[in-house]
């Protein structure tokens, strides 16, 4: 039988890379991310999984990263708004974000990008309904949530358009 | 907040889950999905000694269709009910409740168990477990059974699971051709727990409806079946005086008392004007 451990050893791959460390298991995924390995794009606002501002990719799946154990994701494929930047798999969103103002302290704009592209991922023609109901569950203290809609729409448009040329 | 410290293992076997649970007794808690449990840990809300992950028994995970019922493995995560065929098909009533149960982040990694399990009073799953009618299967070291969904729910947060056992399963009986569902909730925000909410179910044949299951969630400490309201509808087509019955009939039903947001008066108005919407959707005659 397998004993419980308040340290273990857990290996994961975040944004392409292979990491193993010893985490105290209490720990959650994202202070893992941010303490451990300094990626500091996820960021924490509530801590009890009401915000999304703690959003991250597990195995392909969008979480609260808050609500996650590091030691949870052993053998897990992590990806952060820092890998998906980098790789350009959210450019027109977040240039989209830009220029319609669907930031201004963008502390929720990660959580945002990630959440905006699962939605399109699944659902290229979302009503504006539809994407209100997706970003439901990620707060923005600043922008009044309408330019982010304009720009996950604008998105989608264009993303169809180009799609359709 | 941060989660106090605890101990964590990750058991690979059902037999190795139960000896752990069997060790630490009272000291430990399962964690599945972790979508209540962790942020109450975080919130020290809760502060177990051991939690034992349940999440590798992958062999409770999914979704079977055999002879007449659905069984969904306790470890199913609400997404893969929300995006499974078979759902759609068999459970119409969970296929739209599904959406309304937090939001696709939270459905990412929360499960069908660990709602049932918890039982919060305003959850989706537990009502629509009543209106169909569903069965949990349970097991403990010694043995296992199943407990009915009219069983299961005891109190706020308090089900039929004696300490040691664990949830494996829920079985539905599958849609019988006439028979139709209907649900709707009121929350404060898309995702949010219902501020009140209404599960339906029933047959409707030739116009007339019969067999109306209503289950009513966030009106008190466990979900509702509403047996006078339902009678309200036996063997009469929908009409506006059915409803009234109905609207009416629920004071013996629904006892609801204050929350922080709404009084025990406003959520039976709610639950009198989903019943109006729900019957409406039920019988196809939206208004
Ligand atoms: C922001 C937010 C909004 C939410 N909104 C809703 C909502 O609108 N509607 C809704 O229904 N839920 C909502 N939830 C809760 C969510 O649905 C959870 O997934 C669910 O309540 C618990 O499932 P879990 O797998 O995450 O369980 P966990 O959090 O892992 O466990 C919850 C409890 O159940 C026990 N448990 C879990 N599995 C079993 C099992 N198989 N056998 C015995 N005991 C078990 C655990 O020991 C623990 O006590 C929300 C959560 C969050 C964070
Ligand atoms: S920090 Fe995780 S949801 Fe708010
Ligand atoms: S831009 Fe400040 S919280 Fe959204």
């Amino acid at each position: 039988m397998r004993e419980p451990a308040e340290i273990m050893e857990v290996k994961l791959v975040v944004n392409g890379e292979t990491i193993s460390r010893r985490v105290a298991v209490r720990q959650n995924l994202v202070d893992f991310l941010r303490e451990e390995l300094g990626l500091t794009g996820s960021h924490f606002g509530c801590e009890h999984g009401v915000c999304g501002a703690c959003t991250v990719v597990v195995d392909g799946e969008m979480v609260r990263g808050c609500l996650v154990l590091a030691a949870q994701c052993d053998g897990a494929r992590v990806e952060t708004i820092e890998g998906l930047s980098g790789n350009g798999a959210l450019a027109d969103l977040q240039r989209a974000f830009h220029e319609r103002n669907a930031l201004q302290c963008g502390f929720c704009t990660p959580g945002m990008l990630l959440t905006a592209a699962e939605l399109l991922a699944r659902n290229p023609r979302p009503s504006r309904e539809e994407i209100r109901a997706h970003l439901s569950g990620n707060y923005c203290r600043c922008t009044g949530y309408q330019a982010i809609v304009d720009a996950v729409e604008a998105v989608c448009r264009a993303r169809r358009e180009e799609a359709a040329s | 907040m941060k989660a106090p410290a605890f101990a964590y293992v990750k058991p690979a076997s059902l037999a190795e889950t139960f000896e752990l649970i069997e060790r630490y007794g009272e000291e430990a808690r399962l964690l599945a999905g972790g979508q209540s449990l962790v942020a109450a840990l975080n919130m020290r809300l809760a502060a177990p000694r051991v939690l034992i992950d349940i999440g590798g028994l992958r062999e409770f995970a999914g979704i079977n269709v055999m002879e007449g019922t659905l069984a969904i493995g306790a470890l199913t995560r609400h997404r893969d009910v929300e995006r499974s065929p078979e759902i759609a098909r068999h459970l119409p009533l969970l296929h739209q409740a599904l959406p309304h149960v937090a939001h696709a982040a939270v459905r990412n990694r929360g499960t069908f168990g660990g709602s049932i399990a918890f039982a919060d009073p305003a959850a989706e799953l537990p009502a629509c477990s009543l209106a169909l009618d569903a069965k949990f299967l349970i097991a403990s070291k010694e043995r296992a059974r199943r407990v009915a969904a009219r069983e299961f729910f005891k109190g706020l947060y308090e089900t039929a699971m004696e300490p040691g056992e664990i949830l494996l399963a829920g079985e539905f009986p599958v849609l019988e051709s006439g028979y139709r569902s209907a649900f709707q909730e009121l929350a404060r925000r898309h995702g949010d727990y219902a501020i009140v909410g209404l599960a339906a179910h029933g047959r409707l044949a030739n116009g007339v409806l019969s067999d109306v299951r209503l289950a009513y969630f966030g009106v008190g400490a466990t979900p509702v079946l509403a047996r006078n309201a339902a009678a309200a509808f036996e063997g009469k087509a929908f009409s506006d005086a059915a409803v009234s019955a109905a609207q009416a009939a629920l004071e013996h039903d629904l006892e609801p008392s204050d929350d922080i947001h709404h009084s025990a008066a406003a959520k039976m108005h709610l639950a009198r004007v989903l019943t109006g919407r729900v019957m409406a959707q039920l019988a196809g005659a939206e208004r």
